[in-house]
């Protein structure tokens, strides 16, 4: 049997995923090639954390502990986040990090494009809604991956390395989780394999036309559903949890 | 002085825009719904334009002290994701609006649009020229793309179809 509480596991893996990769993302800022494109990484960040917002709320509620958005972003531990370990990767240089917004981009479109039809309310109203938003993304990253990978020698270099760096991540991504197929099932959520054919045939023509080759390395073992990261995420959230655990309640 | 529904209504809706302050929330398409509740307080149905929109707090804020100044202290405001807000939904007036104050309004999307939409022309708003160029997808704020004019060599801000 579906429960509420089990939607909002669901609606935490990819509040998770938003929220992380988010961070990620906001750190470019000031750090960017060029100020544009702080702008440009700052605003899909932006639109990123509000994705994760709707879902977190969604996800504490459907939860009934009383527990906030804040309260989940905050003041969980590495091992109760779920996000997709691709997300805390920590940043690399530029191309890498198109790199990581194409795939993840073109993960996330496909995924909330099928979700916008969820017979869980909530969740098709955020897809829908992020779905606009991740478009451009996928867009803006497209564009990047197709400048770099047939621009100049070293650009073309740059963009390949950071395909490779990013693909070992690809396999968790599309993995059968089973929360998310039992709750597939009951037409609430979306399994991840069957995500693969339509991404792999979007990134497949980015990057022939840019091209690129498709990586060969390896994949991880993966494990980020289940709480199991990087060496990297602790620091991430060390960060990203520093002010709100140092002076509790604190506001603007 | 407490003002009926009506007058509420319109005093909600012109609620500036803190980030675009010459249009209003009405002019937006982002204020949804106007109505009393059974309890006799206000409600106010809004959808914010991008899931990260920063203004949404604010709009929030300013919605309610213009009702509590129009006599009505007890209000809720709710926010709506669906349906999903779309450029499509600013008025006329706030397309002209926008124009006057120096930023290009969204080109009309339709029902035939696909993911991104693709504009042809994107007109300079200060000398009108269809000879611009995109400087970047993403601008000052979520909903903003910058151009630059190669006739009058301004850059300006264009709304982007969402």
């Amino acid at each position: 049997m579906i429960t509420q509480p089990a939607v909002g596991g669901y609606a935490l893996q990819l509040g998770d995923d938003a929220l992380i990769m988010a961070q990620r993302l906001g750190e470019w800022v000031s750090y960017a090639p060029e100020l544009e494109e702080d702008v440009a990484l700052g605003n899909i960040a932006l639109d990123l954390l509000g994705q994760a917002r709707a879902l977190l709320t969604y996800a504490g509620e459907t939860e009934g502990r009383g527990r906030t958005e804040d309260d989940l972003a905050y003041l969980r531990d590495e091992r109760e986040f779920t996000n997709l370990q691709i997300a805390e990767l920590p940043r690399g240089d530029f191309a890498e990090e198109i790199a990581r917004l194409l795939v993840f981009s073109a993960y996330q479109f496909e995924l909330y494009q099928r979700l916008r039809g969820s017979r869980d309310e909530m969740l098709a109203a955020v897809a829908a809604k992020a779905v606009k938003e991740v478009a451009y993304h996928r867009d803006h990253a497209t564009l990047w991956t197709l400048r770099l990978g047939d621009g100049t020698e070293e650009s073309h270099r740059r963009m390949q390395a950071g395909l490779a760096r990013v693909w070992p991540y690809l396999d968790e991504m599309f993995r059968t989780d089973p929360l998310a197929e039992a709750l597939a099932g009951d037409g609430l959520a979306v399994d991840a394999p069957q995500l693969r054919p339509a991404w792999t045939e979007y990134v497949a023509a980015v990057l022939r036309e840019a091209k690129l080759a498709w990586p060969g390395t390896p994949a991880v073992p993966g494990g980020g559903r289940q709480g199991l990261h990087t060496e990297h995420m602790g620091h991430l959230l060390a960060e990203m949890q520093y002010l709100a655990r140092c002076h509790p309640g604190a506001r603007w | 002085m407490k003002s009926g529904l009506a007058g509420i209504r319109a005093a909600v809706g012109q609620v500036p825009d803190p980030e675009i302050p010459v249009l209003t929330i009405a002019d937006l398409g982002i204020l949804r719904d106007v109505r009393l509740g059974a309890d006799g307080g206000v409600q106010v149905t809004i959808t914010p334009t991008y899931s990260g929109c920063p203004a949404m707090d604010t709009i929030a804020e300013d919605i309610v002290k213009t009702c509590a100044r129009h006599g009505w202290p007890d209000v809720t405001v709710r926010r709506e994701l669906s349906p999903a807000w779309t450029t499509d939904w600013m008025t006329d007036e706030g397309q002209r609006k926008l124009r006057e104050f120096g930023i290009a309004p969204p080109a009309r999307r339709g029902e035939a649009a696909g993911p991104v939409p693709v504009q042809l022309s994107v007109r300079c708003p200060r000398c009108g020229s269809p000879d611009t160029r995109e400087l970047s997808r993403f601008g000052s704020t979520a909903c903003k793309a910058l151009y630059a004019c190669t006739s009058c060599l301004e850059p300006f801000d264009y709304f982007k179809a969402l």
